[in-house]
């Protein structure tokens, strides 16, 4: 397995800045011209050596996403951006798709040894609460996409032998058309909105899962990005099927080098969960958020929808979000299948001047279905977050449950939270709660901590953790404790 | 506001040839806004949930000051204002938009004066930024101005408008009214709305509550079942200030309530409560922003909804807390009760803040009757149908019970009692 | 002067809603190492006031006086470094910290003061079995260690909470504010015993309490009594009986 270290080691290893995976590596890339036209496009499916269908899917949505306009409605402010002004296509130069570690560029693993992925487990104590006699943890299979390549699948003989397909999302074109052209695109059509369309018409790479009826995939999936080149944009495509019956877990982890300027990322993730299956779906995202002044950072404009398809299909978002310099994510469900279940747990911090406008979206359609909402906002420096989200119950959804709570804190005078539900109900049998609060972390509780001889910046840290805990308690046990120490890292700074 | 591309100028039609006439100051600098944006449509963030086709559908005829008398005397009593507790107090009657001098009784020790003698404009409202607002303002006619002076308490006063509109001739009038209540004065004012017929009842009221002075401000809207009534409010509250408002929506095929209330000195309060009660194709929206502009303010809203029929309802909150707002303690509900399958809500609820230490709550809740409440009722032998009505009346008194004056309460229990008479079914 | 507390002039006022409240009015009080003091006074005197203020609190403005702990200005001091130094409060109303693990809030909070004073941090598996026993020891049920801080607890829980994290941290110098409030017969005679375990020549505690109870069992070297934010009367351990039987009216008259 690649870059197995010690989280805390790999961050204090990483230098006196205050976003530690800053650096950059070195190496030979393959990059398209810069701009976005049909050459591109044809470029880019050419080099993927890619069917005619999928070409076409392509010029259609790269021609939706002309006619469309860049959406407005987010509490986000940004420079237009120039979309003629970056690479759609850059891979390292070295042929993907090594056979064994010993083929991959021994830069890229030390990349990923930086990263410190995946994690090594730590003590309860840390603050994860590991149930008694769990101790033991499931191996993890990672897919770890640079830039727009996929570089490196771990462990594909053993799923393959659990019959699940874990490859990327380019190789499974080649492999599996069939599958990936009847799901590509069935939840996240082409032109959904301006930034899936450009993904449609220009995604290099991602990750595809497969996961057949019955089978409980026998290890976690994970998927790491990094944005390295200079002015690439990162489009990646995730499309994860589970079939009847069965199930998934799938961690998201992603970073990016510090860089002055801005960089594009605009990721679709598509999720189909049938009768009885269960996805869930995890993410760390720590794009890099630009410094303490606003300069550089990651766009993040990312569409991620799933669809609970079968009856009793459940699919579980969990995102804890420190990065990127604008974040404009929604990860929903469309709860279909009669008594399917969405969920949606999200940690959002944002710090300086990072703009956080995520949510979700849960659209009952099915009898019975239900949706839990559980979102944790914290803003502090001159940062923005918002929490948007939407719950919408159609006339047939009867016996309907959505139970919603968004909690914002405020750490200094200078940022700002905001909370924009939507609440749209049609069935007279639904239920519907929502609850909110905003306040600012109780004086008594920071005395309290100090008392007992915590320092400032800790007790910020402990009280923040404490606030967010209904949410990390839902990620696998590695990520929680990548994910805690991410929000203390990430709100460096911020008091005193 | 978004530029939003569509042609303006069409949605503006069914007044044309009244905005055609347009002069003056203010007026002309509106109509230039309305020609800038148009009425607004649902690709407008703020009316996202509440559609203006009923004036696109409708030419709208100037009203004229003439009215039927012995129909707005019944009117007058049916709506409570010139029978029970109503009778008792001092009214400032409008139809159709005018000041109806026979039908009103001035109040003593507040002074009142008509937009139509005095041409003011106030300084609250916004026609650059509210669409409705800006057609008010371009086509105004009529309006109180009540003033209580300082120290003064104005007692309680009634602010009732009726629509009447002939069959086939729909009108629209803008009323232009304002209230001012003088530092430590206090007023409680309740404004009545009535009518007959399709009709546009497009008020604009400006409330200024001076520092340490009261106002208690219930609107009971129980307008005619075609007519659309779209009213704008702009609340500033000074210092100490209490503003206490609380509307009760039955009437009307397409309602809305906007309150714009603004907290602007320290230690101000504002409520902005509400309860609405629709049924059949009715659509009403209780819609507010309330800004805290200055710190240890506190607000408060309560707003139910109990929808029946294929009506719906709307509820949009947003509760803004500027940077300098610290110690803000704010506080939001809203709940609805569906009754019928077709019936719909639509609720956002918002909180905007930029103060840290501040203390904001909001909640929302949408659900049916509680089957365990019918099946206890009926178990003590109350049949189906009035252990509905039981349950509904509890529900939507919990919010009535916000309005804490007596006389305004009654008011209100009145016209509820007109609409929805509690034994049997629905009338 | 006493060289290990010592409070001289005291006086602390708090900002409420806009005025000025005058609290403390001049306190002076010293206690050597290794006795433990108890503080007994009406309702709103000034007692708790005392014991923020000496921990450090934000809220309190300090106007005139000193304090010095160890020899140290302690009023310069952060409320963490007081807390490293050495001091350490128990709440008359322990704060709920939602979300917090206890055991993981103790092992913070013990490990930094640990780095503070030089001493070698504890490791999860020493840490816990330490926790653990400390818990057993004053009946506490294991759960406890779990749960969130203070969340859910009883009033007597929370109580004997506090004195756990006063075990746990070893502190030169505890304050217990009303401890034994809200706690029954046998937790009152085990949080006692808590305390007693602790008694050393290098541990010193000032205990604030209404009742002569707890201090039948902790036996204080001596007891100061404490009116409208002033120590108007100390004497012996014998002062405990004279005010369960007769009230605060003879010091206050004598006082005025
Ligand atoms: N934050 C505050 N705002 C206003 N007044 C305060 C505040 N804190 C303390 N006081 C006042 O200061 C006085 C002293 O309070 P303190 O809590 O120190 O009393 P105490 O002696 O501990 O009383 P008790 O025996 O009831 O615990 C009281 O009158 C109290 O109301
Ligand atoms: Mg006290």
């Amino acid at each position: 397995m690649p870059a197995v270290t010690e989280t805390r080691e790999a961050v204090e290893k990483l230098g006196q800045s205050s976003y530690k995976w800053g650096f950059e590596t070195d190496i030979d890339m393959d990059l398209a011209p810069k701009g976005l036209n049909e050459d591109t496009i044809r470029l880019i499916s050419a080099r993927k050596e890619e069917p005619e269908w999928l070409l076409e899917w392509r010029l259609a949505a790269y021609h939706a996403w002309l006619q469309m306009e860049e959406p407005k409605w987010a509490k986000v402010a940004y420079p237009p951006i120039d979309y003629q002004d970056a690479h759609y296509y850059a891979a390292p130069k070295k042929k993907p798709g090594p056979k064994s570690l010993d083929e991959v560029d021994p830069e890229l693993l030390r990349t990923y040894e930086k990263l410190g992925i995946p994690l090594h487990e730590q003590a309860m104590l840390a603050g994860v609460e590991v149930p008694e006699g769990e101790e033991a943890r499931m191996p993890v299979a990672v897919d770890a996409v640079f830039d727009s390549v996929s570089v490196v699948t771990t462990f594909r003989k053993t799923l393959e032998e659990a019959g699940v397909i874990f490859c990327p999302i380019s190789e499974a074109v080649k492999d599996h058309p069939d599958l990936v052209r009847k799901y590509l695109g069935s939840v996240v059509p082409t032109g959904d909105n301006f930034y899936a369309a450009l993904n449609s018409a220009v995604f290099t790479d991602g990750s595809f899962v497969y996961v057949p009826k019955g089978v409980r995939c026998p290890m976690e999936l994970s998927t790491y990005f990094r944005i390295n080149a200079r002015n690439t944009g990162q489009f990646e495509r995730t499309l994860i099927v589970v079939e009847d019956g069965a199930s998934v877990s799938y961690l998201e982890g992603c970073t990016a080098p510090m860089r002055d300027e801005n960089q594009l990322h605009a990721a679709v993730v598509e999720l189909v969960a049938m009768e009885d299956a269960s996805i869930k779906y995890s993410t760390v995202q720590n794009w890099y958020p630009g410094d303490e002044n606003g300069r550089g950072g990651i766009y993040n404009f990312v569409t991620k929808r799933g669809a609970c398809r079968g009856a009793r299909s459940k699919i579980s978002w969990t995102q804890v979000e420190t990065g990127s310099a604008i974040t404009w994510k929604y990860p929903s469900c469309i709860l279909q299948g009669e008594g399917s279940v969405g969920e949606f747990y999200s940690v959002a911090v944002t710090n300086n001047h990072q703009q956080a406008d995520t949510g979700t979206k849960m659209i009952h359609i099915g009898r019975n279905t239900r949706s839990t909402i559980i979102a944790k906002t914290i803003s502090a420096g001159k940062s923005d977050s918002t929490y948007r989200g939407l719950v919408r119950v159609l006339p047939k959804a009867s016996g309907a449950r959505n139970f919603t709570q968004c909690d914002s804190l405020l750490i200094g005078d200078q940022c700002g939270a905001h909370t924009v539900p939507y609440i749209e109900n049609r069935n007279m049998k639904a239920r519907i709660e929502h609850e909110a609060t905003t306040s600012k972390i109780s004086e008594d509780q920071l005395f309290y901590c100090r008392q007992r001889g915590l320092s400032e910046e800790d007790a910020v840290g402990l009280i923040v953790n404490g606030f967010c805990r209904d949410v990390l308690k839902e990620l696998p046990m590695e990520f929680a404790v990548e994910a805690q120490k991410l929000l203390q890292i990430s709100l460096e700074g911020s008091v005193g | 506001m978004n530029a939003v591309t569509k042609d303006t100028k069409a949605t503006l039609q069914p007044f044309q040839p009244r905005l055609d006439a347009v002069k003056g100051l203010e007026r002309t600098a509106a109509l230039g806004a309305l020609h800038r944006v148009g009425l607004p449509d649902r690709r407008v963030e703020e009316w996202k949930y509440t559609g203006l086709r009923f004036l696109a559908e409708t030419p709208f005829a100037g009203p004229v000051r003439a009215y039927d008398a012995t129909w707005a005397q019944a009117e007058l009593q049916r709506l409570g204002v010139t029978a029970g507790v109503g009778a008792a107090l001092a009214r400032l009657v409008f139809v159709n938009g005018y000041y109806a001098p026979d039908l009103s009784v001035l109040p003593e020790g507040v002074s009142v004066a008509f937009f139509s003698k005095t041409g003011s404009f106030g300084p609250l409202a916004c026609p650059d930024r509210e669409a409705l607002t800006a057609l008010n303002t371009a086509l105004a006619e009529d309006g109180a101005q009540i003033s209580v002076p300082a120290g003064v308490d104005g007692g309680h006063v009634l602010l009732v408008s009726l629509g009447q509109a002939q069959a086939g001739a729909p009108i629209s009038f803008h009323p232009r009214h304002s209230v001012h209540v003088a530092e430590g004065g206090k007023l409680r004012l309740t404004c009545i709305q009535g009518g007959q017929g399709r009709y546009l009842h497009n008020p604009v009221l400006e409330v200024s509550v001076a520092a340490r002075a009261e106002l208690n401000h219930l609107t009971i809207q129980s307008e005619s079942d075609e007519a659309a009534s779209l009213a704008t409010l702009y609340a500033q509250i000074d210092e100490r200030g209490a503003y206490n408002s609380f509307v009760l929506g039955v009437g009307a095929a397409l309602a809305r309530h906007e309150v714009h209330a603004r907290l602007s000195a320290a230690h101000a309060q504002v409520h902005v409560n509400g309860a609405q009660r629709l049924r059949a194709k009715q659509h009403g929206d209780i819609s507010s922003v309330i800004t805290h502009a200055a710190p240890d303010c506190i607000s408060r809203q309560t707003v139910r909804n109990v929808l029946d029929g294929q009506s719906r309802g709307v509820f949009q909150g947003k509760v803004l807390v500027e940077r300098i707002a610290q110690k803000t303690d704010g506080y939001q509900m809203n709940q609805a009760l569906l009754l019928s399958e077709h019936a719909e809500i639509d609720a956002k609820p918002e909180l905007e803040i930029y103060a840290d230490d501040v203390k904001c709550s909001h909640g929302a809740t949408v659900g049916a009757l509680d089957d365990d409440q019918m099946f206890y009722l009926r178990s003590r032998g109350v049949p189906e149908a009035e252990a509905r009505q039981i349950l509904i009346h509890a529900f939507l008194e919990e919010a009535l019970d916000l309005i804490a004056d007596e006389t305004a309460h009654a008011l209100s229990a009145h016209i509820m009692a007109t609409r929805y008479p509690l034994s049997g079914e629905e009338a | 002067m006493t060289q290990f507390l010592d409070i001289s002039g005291l006086c602390a006022r708090i900002d409420a809603d806009g005025q000025e409240k005058e609290i403390l009015r001049g306190v002076d009080l010293s206690i050597p190492p290794g006795e433990v003091h108890a503080i007994m006074g009406p309702n709103g005197c000034g007692k708790s006031t005392l014991s923020y203020v000496l921990a450090g609190r934000e809220d309190y403005e300090v106007t005139a006086g000193s304090v010095t702990f160890h020899g140290k200005d302690l009023l310069e001091m952060e409320p963490e470094e007081r807390a490293a130094a050495g001091l350490f409060l128990a709440f008359q109303a322990p704060i709920e910290l939602p979300g917090v693990n206890n055991a993981n809030f103790l092992r913070t909070a013990v490990n930094a003061v640990r780095r503070a004073r030089g001493q070698e941090e504890l490791d999860a598996v020493a840490f816990l079995k330490t926790a653990r026993e400390a818990a057993k020891a004053l009946s506490m049920a294991p759960d406890m260690l779990k749960r969130n801080v203070n969340v859910g607890f009883s009033g007597g829980e929370k109580k004997r909470n506090e004195v756990l994290q006063m075990t746990l941290l070893q502190p030169s110098f505890a304050i217990l504010d009303e401890t034994d409030s809200g706690l029954d017969v046998d937790a009152l005679r085990i949080v006692a015993e808590g305390v007693n375990r602790m008694r050393s020549p290098q541990f010193s505690a000032l205990v604030i309490t209404h009742h002569k109870r707890l201090l039948d069992y902790l036996k204080p070297d001596r007891i100061h009594v404490m009116a409208k934010g002033r120590i108007i009367h100390s004497g012996g351990p014998e002062l405990a009986e004279q005010i369960d039987t007769e009230g605060y009216t003879r010091f206050l008259a004598e006082a005025a």
